[in-house]
């Protein structure tokens, strides 16, 4: 065909010019884009904030793949200069020294000491406004995940970019919840359009979010809104979002209070064993949790870099320390004291003075740092309204393994027969040949070692200094006296129902007339069953 | 019988328990210095670092020559950060041991126990560390700051710089933080500020079960206005403070933290991660950049043999205060306390952020303000600092019963507590 022999070339000639065209616009965006990221390192070189902040918002806008892992580097501090040549650097904590990454090519570097490199400082303004750019880069991020965390980051700042940015992309969403974050966000801004329908239509599209983005967002249409129809509709969201949020809270109170009981229950079992099952007034008690913690801080210290593994293993050395220790006090102070609650009251108390000082003087009298595993920190985010903190859920298992074990020992364990026996009548168990002179030293341990496990678990939650005893060692005694004296399972409700309690009347009554009022709630109780909540029976009771 | 003998032996064992340390004192010709802080007790914490600190600077005056030709002596007690025995031992201090000046207390109560010793037998008395003001002894030099020079400076730059409209204000449940929390409540309304605006939450001494407080700001901050914690949570409740924070996703863009007994040796004792991003106001931060500073860090590290001990503000006070009464004792030519007491008002001195610290007349200094932001090294990036030193204002101007006073230890008004409406001065000593 003659015809398109001699259009071919024409036609050829002109996609060619078409391609070459599109290709040099390509380039010269990217060129552009490119030249803006540069510039914007440039910036973020001199490391003086309004610089850094003016090249953030170059870097950001540039759209350059390599902004993300850049801005994401400075947000975490991890974006040096390397002062030698004065070259940016995302720098990585390793064995050797810092591993550096080229952020201009991706490219290793090679590593570097930390007197070579000096760190791009940040603030909380940068720190903000790196988070929007950041969340504005990862909206288009393939993992649906950080797609969504970037959404739900974006509620709380959303200005007239992001939200052109947002409508572009919610058409385009594949995923169902981040698509749903962002009409959520749209809709948010589209309480303050000017036709009363589309605030109305937006109120529909909030209806049960949770975020409290939205919230303030409906309270600040509610203080200005004139008409009718839409703050009958705001007002009814709003109260669907409150019951929620109410819910919700009661859930997040509860569990509060069950974490703050389990904290009191692992302190107080230790003292269940050794005040409870022995009656003896061990005001050392706190002082051997102390000394559990002051393990877990010392095995970390041995073990650096293996954090978690540390703090298993701080766990068996922990309840060997402060056993050890406890039977070291029956035996060279208490068993002297039997029978004579005053004198082992005294003595008791001297000893926990004399640990504290030695721990103030052998060691510090600053606090100690034990540091927390990773899985430890952050919180399972369950909605907007309630996350489970992650130390606390561990707390919670740890101290209901623990409640276990010991229930185990006590109830299978010839051991705990022995010690049984023993609290029951002393003199029918020695008659039966059971020496209970080493029982009395192996059950004191037991109650002692417990309380080094529970010092493990408190280094995680609180500080661990030479006072960290004090803090327990009245809450100890107050659930085991609660709980009802010699019983496990006593400990247990009483712990966490003093928890429950004390975090239900917390919010209202403040945190210090909250302790007192349980406090006088307990008198009371004591006054009107002074055996507690399951007091011992039968012939045991006389005993 | 056997009754009255279990209690006696009892009280002797208490006793025996309760028997501190008492330094023997030597009556060589030496100027005696009192150093007054708790080595033993929950305050050993942060006072035993001020005790080494009066002992380097003593140890580098008597390098330098002494003063007035003699040596400097120190005479350490500890009074076991047990408030009356506080009092006892300054009594002890001045009374047996004679000593020209004394350099101590931490807390507010325990500086409350030992001034009417102080007063009564004519001593002084210089106490290093932020308080809550509203006082003014003839007897006590405050080298530490007012309120005027910490916290109110901390909420101007929260209101202006960052925007700050809802506000909680936090704090251990003592004298310190509650006066406090009244000065900024009134001076946040006096700016404006409604009174929904305003959380106020006090917790016991060494709290550590924060879950439902910082749930509760979480909620107030989570209205749609910027808000920041104002804390003044005291001593080693921090830590667990912040860990919920952390915990509880609140970051410092979100809800701000800006502390008033955060500093550098509260931080190097623990895990700095969930702090980063925090505030805290301070006059003195050991990042501050002067060669005095340096001077002053590596002496510090020369003394204690450790170079990772870190400076702070208290320790600032004390090398301040230390300098003052050493010029006062020169240009006074004695260590009469009247005579000294004469001669400091006015004298002034470097301090370590590269200005000058002035003895005021009502017994306060200047000094700058800086802002902080806590770095994960356990140091403090300066984000704000005030344009020149602040003076020490004794009596709040934002609180009613207060307004109207002043104090000046000149003539002739040579009063703590004057009134300049009425120009009277109070019954009170202070």
């Amino acid at each position: 065909m003659p015809t398109r022999l001699l259009r071919s070339p024409l036609s050829a000639l002109r996609l060619w010019l078409l391609i070459a065209l599109t290709l040099c616009a390509f380039a010269q965006a990217a060129l552009a884009g490119s030249a803006e990221f540069e510039q914007g390192i440039e910036l973020i070189k001199t490391n003086k904030y309004d610089q850094v902040e003016e090249g953030v918002t170059l870097v950001a806008s540039s759209r350059d793949p390599r902004a993300v892992g850049l801005l994401a580097a400075l947000q975490d501090s991890d974006l040096y200069l390397r002062k030698a040549d004065g070259r940016l650097f995302i720098a990585t904590r390793s064995d050797a020294g810092y591993d550096l990454i080229d952020p201009l090519t991706q490219a290793a570097a090679g590593v570097a000491g930390q007197r070579d490199l000096k760190r791009i400082r940040i603030n909380n303004r940068l720190r903000s406004q790196l988070r929007t750019a950041v969340a504005t880069l990862n909206l288009t991020h393939p993992d649906a995940v950080v797609r969504l965390t970037a959404v739900n980051e974006m509620l709380d700042r959303l200005d007239a970019d992001s939200l052109a940015l947002l409508r572009d992309l919610a058409g385009e969403e594949k995923n169902a919840q981040v698509r749903e974050g962002m009409t959520a966000a749209i809709a948010l801004a589209d309480l303050e359009a000017e036709e009363p329908a589309r605030r109305i239509e937006a109120l529909d599209q909030l209806e049960g979010n949770l975020h409290p983005a939205v919230q303030g967002g409906i309270q600040r249409l509610l203080s200005q809104e004139q008409d009718a129809e839409v703050r009958a509709a705001a007002e009814h969201v709003l109260e669907a979002i409150q019951f929620k949020r109410d819910l919700y809270g009661f859930a997040e109170t509860l569990f509060f209070g069950l974490s703050l009981g389990s904290v009191l229950v692992l302190a107080a079992i230790g003292l269940a064993i050794t005040f409870g099952v022995m009656g003896v007034i061990n005001m050392a008690h706190g002082e051997l949790i102390m000394l559990g913690a002051y393990t877990a801080y010392i095995v970390q210290q041995l073990m650096p870099g293996h954090i978690g593994l540390a703090l298993f293993l701080a766990i068996p050395a922990a309840f060997l320390v402060s056993g050890a220790v406890g039977i070291l006090i029956e035996r060279g102070v208490i068993r002297f004291l039997y029978g004579r609650p005053l004198e082992t009251l005294l003595a008791t108390f001297g000893i926990s003075l004399i640990l504290q000082q030695l721990v103030r003087t052998l060691i510090s009298p600053q606090n100690v740092p034990v540091a927390n595993p990773d899985w430890m920190s952050g919180s399972w985010q369950i909605n907007s309204v309630l996350s489970l903190t992650m130390n606390r859920m561990y707390i919670i298992a740890f101290c209901l393994i623990v409640f276990t074990a010991l229930y185990l020992v006590m109830r299978k364990t010839s051991l705990g027969l022995q010690v049984r026996a023993v609290s029951q009548n002393r003199a029918m168990a020695r008659a039966m040949g059971v020496r209970s002179a080493r029982v009395d030293a192996l059950t004191f341990g037991l109650g002692s070692g417990i309380a080094g496990v529970a010092g493990v678990a408190l280094s995680q939650l609180t500080n661990v200094g030479p006072n960290l005893g004090q803090a327990y060692i009245i809450d100890s005694f107050m659930v085991v006296v609660f709980g009802g004296v010699g019983n496990l399972w006593g400990t247990l409700v009483a712990g966490m129902s003093l928890g429950v309690v004390n975090k239900i009347l917390e919010p209202w009554a403040g945190a210090v007339l909250a302790k007192i009022l349980v406090l006088i709630f307990i008198i009371l109780f004591i006054q009107k069953r002074p055996r507690g909540l399951f007091p011992q029976k039968g012939r045991a009771a006389e005993g | 019988m056997t009754k009255t003998k279990r209690i006696a032996s009892a009280a002797t064992l208490a006793a025996a328990l309760s028997f501190g340390i008492t330094s023997l004192a030597n009556a060589a010709d030496t100027i005696k210095v009192g150093i007054l802080h708790s080595l033993s007790g929950t305050m050993a914490i942060s006072e035993t670092t001020l005790k080494d600190t009066m002992l380097m600077l003593i140890d580098e005056q008597n390098k330098k020559g002494g003063l007035l030709g003699k040596q400097l002596e120190a005479v350490v007690v500890d009074p076991a950060s047990n408030w009356p025995l506080f009092a006892e031992k300054a009594r002890e201090l001045i009374e047996k041991d004679k000593v020209a000046a004394v350099f101590g207390c931490w807390t507010s109560v325990s500086r409350k126990s030992v001034l009417p010793v102080f007063e009564e037998l004519n001593g002084l008395l210089f106490y290093p560390v932020q308080y809550e003001g509203e006082e003014s002894s003839k007897n006590v030099f405050y080298t530490g700051a007012a309120p005027n020079q910490q916290a109110i400076p901390a909420v101007d730059y929260l209101m202006d710089d960052l925007g700050v409209k809802r506000w909680v204000l936090a704090g251990t449940d003592y004298v310190y933080p509650r006066t406090t929390n009244k000065i900024l409540e009134a001076y946040l309304k006096a700016k404006g500020v409604a009174d929904e605006d305003i959380m106020i939450n006090y917790t016991p001494f060494g709290h550590s079960d924060w879950q439902s407080i910082v749930s509760d700001i979480k909620k107030f901050g989570s209205a749609g206005k910027k808000t920041a914690v104002v804390s003044t949570i005291n001593g080693d409740a921090n830590v667990p403070f912040y860990k919920e924070l952390g915990n509880q996703g609140i970051s410092s863009e979100d809800i701000p933290v800006v502390a008033f007994s955060v500093g550098e040796e509260e931080l190097s004792g623990i895990d700095t991660k969930p702090l980063v991003g925090h505030l805290a106001a301070w006059n003195y931060f050991m990042s501050v950049d002067t060669p005095e500073n340096e001077t002053f860090i590596d002496s510090w590290h020369s003394f204690i043999k450790d170079d990772k001990r870190v400076t702070n503000d208290p320790m600032e006070a004390h090398y301040i205060g230390f300098n003052l009464w050493v010029q006062a004792v020169e240009k006074a030519g004695s260590t009469d306390t009247d005579k000294v007491i004469e001669a400091i008002i006015g004298l002034e001195t470097p301090n370590l952020t590269g200005g000058k610290a002035v003895m005021l007349k009502n017994h306060h200094i200047t000094k700058p303000v800086l802002i902080g932001e806590i770095q994960d090294d356990g140091q403090f990036a300066v984000v704000w600092e005030t344009e020149k030193e602040v003076p020490g204002d004794a009596w709040s101007d934002f609180l009613p019963g207060s307004k109207d006073i002043i104090a000046d230890w000149t003539p002739p008004i040579s009063c703590g507590n004057y009134n300049t409406v009425t120009k009277k001065c109070s019954g009170q000593n202070y």
